[in-house]
């Protein structure tokens, strides 16, 4: 788009969708064409207070430190935990959306299951074994693999059980980090599983490996030689750093767009085999029971979803006026292709604009115009993918999963690959609650 | 680019697309680091056991002697009888009807191979992979007996547990390969 194609959008701005939503090209314009746009060129409030130097500007600062934390100011910006004490069960570790922005998630806030904590691994004692119905078992050491060919590729990962709270009775009252933050987003680089299956010679009829963690539990998932063929790695790094050990140290497995619990932490072992094995996390977890009695078993791409992080429950907005609505939506079967915005409850809605470069399988940011008239407003994002799968309202997916039956708590999960579209309703005074519409 | 430079081009990339059919260049210039090892070798991390049976080891037990191990080392998580609290119900449950939904290894688990599998290698929690063969094939039968599935004098080994018909065997729609 031309300079002059920018400025003309600008002029003819609409309000798009009902309830004050403004086209997206307002976002992509010029700082003077949102003021334009939205009628809002001078500046409303109250005169800024007279300058003076702080103290951090007359005196030398503190030492930088060999490895970097977040400022002192930012001590809320954690993950949430459900079992701090590490108690004899499962523990998860939530990331805190409502507090972030843009894509990548850092790695000390990267969302984490895990059975039994997580262990504590001596990368030159780390072993990975290879074996099964190949010409040649193997084992790949950590110094071994970083010889190999790297690839780096953002991915986004997702518990199968995240935002299952959507799918309870009554509308659960938490924020966006309880609601939705079993996902999160990291560059990871390693090496092609289909390398190393190369390597030993995999059996050209085979179709289903496990791989198995070194983790006490050693928990293992079977897969589709297929996905080892397609995409699937062996991590090494995750945002340029080595992983961090909560979530895989020193080696995971990376299958773009399959269910979480299937990239293998800790990884140690992959056993080429006849069939699925029916591990206790394709039978009894990570399954769908429907209605009929019946339950679905190995989904694996994470379908496509969305969700408004700002503003987003638990929050209270500031009195009428401009807002950018902003979220994340992701797809495991590709590029999200786009984004729709609604303040009225899903009566109309509007394109979000979307941050750039939109990758396959990666947390993609929604952005939308907003200027709010101070009355209640529901805000919603629906997203929709380039295979064209769209995000289902509740109306849909309650159809084809059946009625919940309670409200549980907040940290379960009755339901598994809950894609609904979420509602946040925002009261005339500004707070931002969970609803349905 | 002129032709001739086309030319000569395109016959390079024609020969390096050969080269890669054949796999000739591929085995000499392709890293290889791994290490043999034998299949002996791999004995102590080869675990997994398949709905068919492959991969258990020789041992046995029954519901009698299970109820020993139980009693010691599951217990406390699970339960007197299975029942469960603080962790998983094992007993009992049901996946049907009005009531509460209640996934157990009677009422959901569909091989009683997984039983045995996750029994050896995740429990008990807090120390996974200390039971012997034999004890875990002992507290499989005894958990299989407080569901009703089998019979107190049944023994339980690689040949008959296998063979353990779960109530909800034919419960499950695989969606690999098919709607995905």
């Amino acid at each position: 788009m031309t300079k002059s194609q920018h400025r003309q959008g600008a002029e003819s701005l609409p309000r798009v969708a009902g309830n004050g939503l403004i086209d997206r090209r307002v976002l992509l314009s010029q700082g003077t064409a949102i003021a334009g746009a939205i009628g809002v060129g001078a500046a409303t409030g109250a005169a800024a207070e007279p300058l003076a130097n702080d103290p951090w500007s007359l005196a030398p600062g503190i030492t930088i430190p060999p490895y970097g934390q977040p400022s002192r100011f930012e001590g809320k910006t954690v993950r949430t935990l459900t079992n701090p004490k590490l108690e004899p069960r499962g523990s998860a570790a939530r990331t805190p959306h409502h507090l972030l922005n843009g894509t990548i998630t850092p790695n000390g806030l990267h969302f984490v299951i895990a059975r039994g904590g997580f262990p504590d691994i001596d990368p030159d004692k780390h072993k990975l074994l290879i074996h099964g119905r190949v010409k040649q078992p193997m084992i790949f050491t950590v110094e071994a693999l970083l010889r190999y060919p790297m690839t780096s590729r953002v991915t986004f990962l997702e518990c199968g059980g995240n935002s299952a709270p959507l799918y309870a009775k009554d509308p659960i009252q938490a924020n966006v980090q309880a609601l939705h933050g079993l996902v999160s987003c990291a560059e990871w680089t390693g090496v092609r599983l289909s390398t190393l299956f190369e390597e030993v010679g995999i059996d050209p009829e085979a179709k289903w490996f496990l791989a198995e963690g070194a983790d006490a539990p050693t928990m293992h998932r079977s897969i589709p030689v297929s996905k080892a063929m397609d995409d699937a790695m062996i991590v090494l790094y995750q945002n340029g750093e080595r992983i961090n050990p909560s979530n895989g140290y020193p080696m995971r497995l990376l299958l773009p767009g399959y269910e979480g619990n299937m990239n293998v932490k800790w990884l140690r072992r992959i056993k080429v085999v006849d069939g699925p094995v029916m591990a206790q996390n394709e039978t009894m977890g990570y399954t769908i029971l429907l209605p009929s009695g019946k339950a679905w078993q190995f989904f694996y791409p994470q379908e496509v979803k969305s969700f408004i992080s700002h503003p987003s429950p638990g929050m209270t907005m500031k009195g009428p006026g401009f807002y950018e609505i902003s979220g994340l939506s992701w797809s495991g079967n590709g590029r999200i292709s786009k984004v729709e915005v609604s303040a009225d409850g899903g009566k109309s809605w509007a394109l979000a604009a979307l941050q750039t470069p939109v990758l396959s399988k990666a947390l993609t940011r929604f952005r939308m115009a907003w200027n709010w008239d101070g009355s209640p407003a529901v805000l919603l994002s629906r997203a929709t993918d380039e295979a064209g799968n769209v995000q289902p309202s509740r109306a849909t997916f309650l159809a084809e999963r059946g009625q919940p039956r309670a409200s549980p708590p907040v940290t379960a999960f009755p339901m598994e690959h809950c894609n609904v579209i979420s509602s946040w309703g925002v009261s005339a005074k500004g707070e931002v609650t969970n609803v349905y519409v | 680019m002129s032709t001739f430079e086309t030319r000569v081009l395109s016959a390079c990339i024609a020969v390096a697309v050969l080269a890669l059919r054949t796999g000739a260049a591929v085995a000499a210039d392709a890293p290889h680091f791994g290490q043999p090892i034998s299949a002996a070798d791999t004995a102590a991390w080869d675990i997994s056991v398949g709905p068919d049976g492959a991969g258990l080891p020789p041992g046995s037990g029954t519901p009698a002697q299970g109820a020993v191990v139980y009693a010691e080392k599951c217990a406390a998580c699970h339960g007197d009888k299975g029942e469960g609290k603080p962790n998983a119900r094992l007993v009992g449950g049901q996946i049907t009807g009005n009531g509460p939904v209640v996934k157990t290894v009677g009422s959901y688990w569909p091989y009683a191979t997984t039983l045995f599998d996750f029994t050896r290698r995740a429990m008990p929690w807090t120390a996974p992979k200390s039971l012997t063969d034999d004890e875990v094939y002992a507290v499989t039968a005894y958990i299989l007996r407080l569901n009703g599935i089998i019979g107190d004098n049944d023994v339980i080994d690689a040949k008959t547990l296998p063979q353990v018909k779960m109530p909800n065997r034919d419960g499950f729609i695989p969606l690999f390969p098919g709607k995905h």
